[in-house]
């Protein structure tokens, strides 16, 4: 009985973390449309930005990556 | 998974007891991959990278030499022509000149040769004028001479022809 | 916890259910197993493990596309040669922009992480593959190295100057010691998001497309609808393993520009 409770709270646990894939995926859509609408403006400066809207985008995604991980290890680890 | 036994972590990634074995096998992976590239694959493709940047600003340095001398060219042939066309120009002159100068020549010779036919002519004219002239006096002094005689009049044949020569002359004046 | 890791893993567990209903059995996690090859259960230090052999199958790949894919040294590239050459010249318009031409002598070392990591990630999708770069082990090694070398190079360069890449001088005075503590504890957490970023992307997309390949199993006769979703996820994967390689390599580029430049 014991387990099986801590098996739903860490199953609940691991339903939370997907949250956190949600904000990463906020924060990457806001950089790219940023980007788009920044690069629909001013065409001829976008094409030496990618790099900088890559590297946003990488530390936005860390963050939902971190969630994941948080997920697997509550599912496989702990 | 490899714990069915019950005796190892849910995930793999967190087995710390291989994680020797894959950073002594990721190390030695880098090491041989750095050599590869360093020595082998970067300078080869660097070189031929560098080679053919070296070959295309060869080539453009050639094309643009190569439009310079057909612009020369092209320059020296214009200049030719108009040299062509200024030595005809020039030719086509002189002839023109000697042709008219020969024209002239021949027009003066003819000239001459006329006026001196004219001369003669008139030369011949005078004589012929002139032999008339004595013609007539000699036949007025003749006639005077008869006519005086008819009259029956000895006269002096010199005063007769004297009065005959004045008289001609008077009625030439 | 003690007592759930006597006891049977966690999707034993749950399958004990599903296998009730249909038979259902998903071990995600199972394709990151480190695995002795020939035999045997201990994985030792030297032992050949299925990590070495897809770390010897990527070198063998960088090894066909970057020298034999360039052997012919032809002035009109090849297919193969203008492929190997497109990856050089990207890597080196890379460092070039973002970390300033003085950088172009870590070249090798830069064009050997991308490409490790680039071949790693892609090699990894084949079927029955082992992603190397899927384990932490693997990127933090990657990461550590980064970090402590371009640390190390950055004080060897700029000596004890390096130091006020943390103190930011535009910043008023009494904001500077605490915008200092957060830039200390943000490079310190550089080599941590630097691994798992490219660790947790790798693993993520395996393990989706592991599960989703077991719903087809389960689901007989329309298999084909998680077969149709894994298509699509392996798109996905191609993407994301092209860009963790190109995300990987940029971060390389900009830790690296602060080692060389630390006043901009």
């Amino acid at each position: 009985m014991e387990g099986e409770l801590a098996d739903m709270g860490r199953y609940i646990g691991v339903g939370l973390t997907a949250i956190g894939m949600g904000g990463a995926a906020i924060g990457v859509g806001n950089i790219a449309g940023n980007f788009l609408s920044g690069a629909l403006r001013n065409p001829a400066a976008a094409a030496g930005q990618t790099a900088m809207l890559f590297i946003g985008i990488a530390f936005a995604e860390a963050l939902g990556i971190f969630s994941f991980l948080v997920a697997l290890l509550l599912m496989f680890a702990v | 998974m490899a714990d069915n036994a019950g005796n190892g972590v849910g995930m793999p990634q967190l087995d710390f007891s291989t994680f020797p074995n894959q950073i002594f096998w990721l190390v030695v992976t880098l090491v041989v991959l750095y050599l590869i590239l360093s020595r082998v694959a970067l300078p080869r493709i660097g070189s031929v990278l560098a080679e053919r940047a070296g070959t295309i600003s060869n080539d453009i340095a050639a094309a643009e030499t190569y439009k310079q001398q057909a612009a020369e060219a092209e320059a020296a042939y214009h200049r030719a022509l108009e040299e062509a066309r200024a030595a005809a120009a020039r030719v086509v002159d002189e002839a023109r000149a000697e042709i008219q100068a020969d024209l002239d020549a021949a027009i003066a010779k003819a000239d001459a040769e006329i006026a001196a036919r004219a001369a003669e002519s008139e030369q011949k004219i005078a004589a012929i004028r002139d032999s008339a002239d004595a013609a007539v006096a000699e036949v007025a002094r003749d006639a005077a001479r008869e006519i005086v005689a008819a009259f029956g009049i000895s006269a002096d044949a010199t005063a007769v022809d004297a009065a005959v020569d004045e008289r001609l002359q008077r009625g030439a004046a | 916890m003690k007592s759930r890791r006597a006891g049977p893993p966690v999707f034993e567990g749950k399958t004990d259910v599903a296998e009730a209903s249909g038979g259902l059995v998903i071990r995600p996690m199972d394709q990151f197993e480190v695995r002795p090859l020939f035999g045997g259960d201990t994985v030792g230090i030297f032992t050949i493990t299925n990590v070495t052999l897809w770390m010897a199958l990527t070198i063998a790949a960088v090894t066909l596309l970057m020298v034999v894919g360039s052997r012919g040294r032809a002035l009109v590239p090849t297919r193969s040669q203008s492929v190997a050459e497109l990856a050089y010249s990207f890597v080196y318009k890379m460092i070039e922009d973002v970390t300033g031409r003085d950088a172009v002598r870590f070249f090798p070392y830069i064009m050997t992480l991308f490409m490790f990591v680039f071949f790693a990630n892609i090699l990894g999708l084949v079927p029955f593959a082992f992603t190397t770069t899927s384990h932490i082990a693997v990127t933090a090694v990657l990461a550590l190295a980064v970090f402590i070398s371009v640390t190390v190079l950055g004080f060897v360069i700029n000596g004890a100057s390096f130091l006020r890449l943390f103190w930011v001088d535009s910043a008023p005075l009494a904001l500077r010691p605490v915008l200092a503590l957060i830039e200390v504890i943000s490079y310190c957490v550089r080599p941590v998001s630097h691994s798992i970023r490219l660790a947790g992307a790798m693993m993520a997309g395996h393990a989706v497309a592991k599960v989703f390949a077991g719903f087809a199993a389960a689901l007989g006769a329309a298999f084909f609808v998680p077969v149709l979703a894994v298509a699509a996820l392996y798109a996905l994967e191609l993407l994301v393993a092209v860009i963790q390689a190109y995300v990987f390599t940029i971060l390389t580029c900009v830790y690296l520009k602060d080692a060389l430049h630390p006043h901009h």
